[in-house]
């Protein structure tokens, strides 16, 4: 110990728990409260001193709990109880050491204890002086000078952070107003700490001080941060620094902000508390918001029973600058409004929409559900919300759809923002040279979605347009796709590995278990008494040593814990600490540089779970620490090695379909230097892309399409199988082995990854009189027709375009994403060839999201009619024997019909999978969902992989997307095959299910439950896991019938081991010392003082 | 309940026990009952683990995992849900009762909402009182000490 040190820091170092009221870490001891009493011998006999400010001294005994400190401490709690009436947090404290209440005469009222430490922090720390002790006796008190508000107070709060009574009110001090340090963390609607983390799960956990707000960096006064962090983590000099990269390529990422929406002051944001944006809303909904989940009106906290959301605030609005939609607000919209009623099932929630864009792979299933559910859709922009006073609820004016207008009350209206780039990289992008778009968005073309104007500058997410997680996901991984077909050359040439020790073989001794307790600075030992932990842990069966460290996750602490594996041949370790989630690597490769097996390890987290969560228990946190010590002790001794082992990866890959998104797969991978085995049904490449003509933007694809066959054709990586098909897959990620049928016959391809890539086809409709007149045609056969330049019209032609046919209903409730798109290009492109024809599109919603708006608007304003009908009423048709169309429809807004006799009737006909899909889907054992598409392994975070390892899939096979979608989508499985074909092996996990062959009895069960396809049946018809495949879940194990299967490293005697740790304390409490036991000494008695026990058995 | 109930928490890697986590960064308080056991899945715990908890004498055992569609492994939370739901069946054939028993399913982002079932599960088995199995073993262990005692002092007695 340093001379100075106190009693009261020695004994928490030592984990030794001292109450304290007036101590507060980096503030100077004082000894106010005289709580913390303990007893010291001295020449004169033992003498009670305050451990805060005591000093310790050589060799000088100090008891903490001798029945003279218990009393004293109880007479100095009655006193201040009698001091302090009204302070709730000294009744809890006190309430904590025993004391309940005070037998002598309390004051009429109060809650200070007069310990001064406002007035130490005030003064010394933070040398204002705003307040200071005044009056003697029992008129003492703390205030500012002439008890008068004064504006030496700086508004910090400090002296309110460390009153140990909660006796300060900060209004009766300061001249000033007190402000809530409210920021974009948690959307202003909680006030936070000027040093913080980023948010709960910030990568990397580490907090920040907020340099704007801390009074450090304002006044140069404070620093308690730097005086009370143990670990000295405090460093007030740090500056940004510039760091030069060398690079072969950039990917702009950098998200998106929400619009200000303030900006459309008639919504009140700002004005009236109750109106809230939708970022807000989901922080309201969050479990870890502000309001842990529970949705509250800001100004009463009450639960809205009415709620209201206006959609496309600061989207699809020309006349702010913001004419494109911003894609996610209206499913993020119905998600929150479902969220909304799962919380509170009788909220009523309105939904103020244009059009319900649900474009998305299930979105149309999802927005079924919540009007399902009773969400409320009223299709009318509304045009103002005003307060109604005195219960501050909201009324929104309105027109429904049959011309009514209404006004409606609102406990809580939520403003779905429309989304804006980023702010900050405006700036930073004209200096990268990249070219934006009107709106500050990356210029990209429908062809090209990741390029950037610059070459080697790729783009990812909503920097390129606005898009929902799926869509960004994809675009990320398709740049970094780009990227790396930049960077083959590179690839691995900066890998380092670290070499191991051999590992011990320690299958033949007895289990030798070494326990590291940790005190995490005090984030542990000042709660959890370490010391009666480490006793504790001696008594238990295998413990061959426990100690105790202040860091163990040191360095030098880990050079201990290598030291003692060797010096005390422990074979199993544990560690009791914080979480494994986050250590568990770190501990693992200390065992393997002592040369243990990592899996040998086993962790106690007494921090997150035990010390923190139980902060104000000591006792009980100790004893919980305890048991978790004890289980993991019951754990380890039944842990065995494991070894990890890897499989050979074959670096081809087989790409199934040749169509746009196959080739662009198959080139991609290419360009970074695999090989790639092309497998086309058809005669020749290239799909259903061609006969689509223009993209929306005026791009050839017919053109695009020829280029990229040839692209292919010549690339010398690339084979292509045409009018072939697979028709066996074996194997598993890294090596499969398939078998190719083609014209000349059989052959076997080798490969590490399978692609998808099968595409999808529009539906021949068989309504509208599709089939019975040439008049009638499909969207994708005008386009064709437009492309061969075969489209011709009469003079004044009347062309009618019917949208969501034979989709959108109770048979095909999805929605094909494309045909509005499409529909608005097609009518373009009539409007330009023929000026003098009429267009009408009938629709339901136009789906024309992002950027696609424009063209919507482009449209509109050229004169192209867009007429909405309803579900429920759709458009009559009729054909007579001349060949003459007649049509009605009824306009919504009109309240009308319309008779129309159209020169040619286009027809949106719905995108559906293919027909060999169920033959694929079993050849590769992969899902498909009710709308006939591939299903994903997670439809938002792993939109290109299966749930099997090592197969892929992307383009239509996928859901109905653009070509611009196709081809990101198809870069981005490059890029996840990448991470496959890029390893010389795959490391097998040791952590799998394995079959016992005695006791299989052949049932099955294991193959129909396991996800991923890891059971085969192999030899004897006995249940096998392919240790590839196998994601150790473990689920196997617990449905097999004949408990044939187990989990390494999670086997029934690990577990049960755990679990019959517990209650053992109930053991030694009611069992009476046996008579065995009273003729020999415990086992604990011989231990040696640093809690090494002698080896019961050497190797050798 | 003079004693402290045990409660034993069966919680998968990938929620629960990352829920836990956060709960702990959050310094949410919540009673100290709780022992957390980590699995891989929810799909792990076998309802094996459940009776030997419940044989041991442990006053209720929470099985948390995923949200229903959020497991990490796809679908074990919704298999353990069903085991579970037989494990209850057999805890009120034997007479544990299955109030004793419950399955959660939480994200790892939920920190409070780990507080709350803790917190919900620690007051339900107050309410139930100690195991019954907790109970028989403490009266027959402390039968067993006052055979020992008599022995030891016959023993003590027969030596002098």
């Amino acid at each position: 110990m340093a001379a100075g040190t106190t009693i009261l820091d020695a004994a928490r170092a030592m984990g030794i728990a001292i109450p304290t009221l007036c101590h507060y870490r980096g503030m100077s001891p004082y000894g106010a409260c005289r709580v913390c009493l303990v007893e010291i011998d001295t020449p004169r006999g033992p003498r009670l001193v305050a451990s805060c400010s005591h000093p310790v001294e050589e060799a000088t005994t100090v008891r903490t709990a001798t029945p003279a400190v218990l009393a004293s401490r109880r007479t100095v709690l009655q006193l201040l109880l009698a001091q302090a009436p009204d302070s709730q947090e000294l009744r809890e404290f006190a309430r904590e050491l025993g004391v309940e209440g005070t037998p002598l005469e309390a004051k009429p009222e109060g809650k200070c204890i007069l310990c001064g430490l406002c007035v130490r922090v005030c003064n010394d720390l933070m040398k204002r002086g705003a307040i200071n002790m005044f009056g003697r006796g029992a008129a003492r008190q703390v205030r500012p000078a002439f008890g008068e508000q004064t504006d030496q107070c700086q508004t910090c709060g400090a002296c309110v952070a460390v009153c140990p009574t909660g006796a300060i009110d900060l209004a009766k001090i300061t001249a000033r107003r007190p402000r809530q340090h409210l920021t974009s963390y948690d959307q202003y609607l909680r006030p936070r700490p000027s040093i913080d983390l980023a948010h709960p799960q910030a990568a990397p956990r580490v907090p920040a001080i907020d340099r704007d707000n801390c009074v450090h960096f304002k006044t140069g006064q404070c620093g308690l941060c730097e005086k009370v962090c143990q670990a000295g983590a405090i460093d007030y000099d740090q500056q940004a620094k510039t760091v030069d990269l060398d690079v072969g390529a950039v990917v702009l990422t950098p998200g998106f902000q929400a619009f200000d929406a303030t900006r459309r002051m008639e919504f009140g944001y700002k004005l009236l508390p109750n109106v809230v944006t939708n970022v807000q809303f989901e922080r309201l909904l969050s479990a870890s918001g502000p309001t842990a989940g529970h949705i509250r009106r800001p100004s009463d906290d009450k639960a809205p029973k009415r709620l209201a959301f206006i959609q496309c605030v600061g989207s699809r609005d020309p006349k702010l600058g913001r004419p494109y939609c911003s894609s996610v607000c209206c499913m993020a919209a119905t998600k929150e409004a479902i969220m909304a009623k799962d919380h509170e099932p009788d909220t009523d929630v309105t939904i103020f929409y244009m059009d319900l864009r649900a474009f998305g792979k299930d979105f149309e299933r999802y927005y079924n559900r919540a009007k399902q559910l009773g969400v409320k859709y009223v299709r009318c922009r509304p045009s103002a919300v005003q307060e109604v006073r005195p219960a501050n609820t909201l009324s929104i004016a309105y027109l429904d759809e049959d011309n009514r207008s209404h006004q409606s009350e609102f406990d809580m209206v939520v403003l779905s923002l429309g989304l804006s780039p980023s702010a900050t990289l405006q700036e930073q992008a004209q200096r990268l040279d990249v070219m934006l778009n009107d709106w500050g968005f990356a210029c990209t073309d429908e062809l090209h979605p990741m390029d950037t104007s610059r070459p080697g500058v790729f783009v990812g997410g909503a920097f390129q347009e606005p898009k929902d997680i799926p869509d960004t996901v994809m675009q990320a991984s398709a740049a970094a796709a780009r990227a790396m077909s930049l960077l083959v050359k590179a690839r691995g040439t900066a890998i380092r590995t670290k070499t191991y020790p051999p590992q011990r073989d320690v299958t033949d001794e007895p289990p030798r278990i070494g326990v590291f307790i940790c005190h995490c600075g005090s984030n542990i030992a000042s709660v959890v008494d370490v010391e009666e932990v480490v006793r504790r842990t001696r008594q238990l069966p295998h413990v061959a040593l426990a100690e105790h460290n202040v860091y163990t996750c040191a360095d030098d602490t880990q050079d201990i814990i290598k030291d003692r594996i060797g010096q005390c041949r422990l074979n199993r370790v544990i560690v009791a600490s914080c979480t494994p989630r986050t250590h568990e690597a770190i501990f693992r490769d200390t065992l393997r540089d002592a040369g243990l097996n990592p899996y040998l390890l086993e962790m106690a987290n007494i921090r997150d779970q035990c010390s923190w969560v139980h902060s104000t228990r000591p006792q009980a946190a100790t004893d919980k620490a305890a048991d978790l010590v004890a289980m993991a002790v019951g754990r380890a001794a039944q842990l065995i090695p494991l070894s990890e082992q890897t499989s050979p990866v074959n670096k081809a890959a087989m790409v199934i379909g040749g169509g746009i998104a196959g080739m662009t797969a198959a080139l991609a991978m290419a360009d970074q230097g695999f090989p790639v085995h092309l497998v086309e049904r058809a005669a020749e490449l290239g799909g259903i892309a061609p006969q689509v003509y223009r993209t929306l933007d005026g791009m050839n694809v017919p053109a695009f399409v020829a280029q990229t066959v040839d692209r292919v054709l010549k690339h010398p990586k690339i084979k292509q199988y045409l009018q072939s098909t697979v028709t066996k897959v074996d194997g598993h990620v890294g090596d499969f082995t398939s078998a190719i049928a083609t014209n000349d016959g059989k052959l076997e391809v080798k490969h590490g990854v399978v692609v998808v890539a099968t595409g999808a086809v529009e539906l021949k409709p068989t309504s509208f009189g599709y089939g019975q007149s040439d008049r009638v045609m499909t969207q994708l056969e005008l386009s064709s027709k437009i492309g061969r330049g075969e489209m011709k019209l009469p003079q004044n032609a009347t062309v009618v375009m019917v949208q969501c046919v034979e989709q959108r209903t109770d048979e095909r409730p999805y929605c094909s994403r494309v045909c509005c798109t499409t529909a608005v290009r097609n009518a373009l492109l009539i409007k330009q060839q023929c000026p003098d024809a009429r267009v009408v599109v009938l629709y339901r919603d136009m789906r024309t999201y992002g950027f696609r708006e424009l063209a919507y608007q482009q449209a509109r304003q050229g004169g192209v009619l867009f007429v909405r009908f309803d579900a429920d009423a759709p458009p009559t048709f009729e054909l007579d024997s001349g060949g003459v169309i007649d049509m009605t429809v009824r306009d919504s807004i009109l309240q009308q019909d319309l008779a129309m006799k159209p020169d040619l009737l286009v027809l949106a006909a719905p995108i559906v999978g293919q027909e060999d899909r169920q033959a694929i889907s079993s050849l590769l054992r992969v899902p498909i969902n009710a709308d006939g598409f591939f299903l994903e392994a997670h439809v938002k975070l792993r939109p290109v992989d299966f749930a099997s390892e090592g197969l892929f899939l992307c383009g239509t096979a996928h859901a109905p997307k653009f070509i611009s979608e196709s081809i990101s989508q198809a870069n981005a499985v490059a890029a996840r095959a990448a991470s496959i074909l890029s390893r010389e092996v795959m490391p097998v996990s040791a952590q799998i299910a394995c079959v016992d062959p005695e006791k299989c009895v052949s049932c099955m069960t294991c193959v129909h439950v396991c996800p991923y396809l890891a059971p085969i049946v192999g030899e004897e018809n006995k249940a096998q896991i392919q240790p590839t495949v196998c994601m150790g879940c473990g689920s196997c194990t617990s449905e097999c019938p004949a408990k044939a299967i187990t989990l390494r490293h999670y086997v029934d005697t690990q577990i049960l081991g755990a679990i019959e740790r517990l209650l053992g304390e109930i053991d030694e409490s009611t069992k009476a010392p046996a008579p065995a036991k009273l003729a020999a000494p415990s086992e604990g008695a011989s231990l040696e003082q640093v809690g090494i026990a002698k080896p019961r058995w050497t190797k050798g | 309940m003079d004693q402290e109930p045990v409660i034993l928490a069966l919680c998968c890697h990938y929620c629960a026990y990352a829920a836990a986590d956060m709960a702990g960064s959050m310094r949410l308080q919540y009673p100290s009952s709780v022992r957390i056991l980590r699995f891989p899945c929810t799909g792990k715990i076998e309802v094996n683990y459940v009776l030997s908890a419940f044989e041991r004498g442990i006053d209720g055992v929470m099985v948390a995992g995923c949200l229903e569609g959020g497991c990490h492994y796809l679908e074990g939370n919704l298999r353990a849900r069903r085991r579970m739901e037989r494990a209850k069946q057999l805890l009120d054939e034997i007479g544990i009762g299955s109030g004793r028993l419950e399955m959660f399913n939480l994200s790892s982002a939920e920190g409070p909402r780990f507080a709350e079932i803790a917190t919900q599960m620690h007051n339900r088995i107050v309410k139930l009182g100690l195991s019954p199995l907790r109970r028989a073993r403490s009266e027959v262990l402390s039968g067993v000490a006052v055979m020992a005692q008599a022995s030891a002092a016959a023993i003590a007695g027969e030596t002098k």
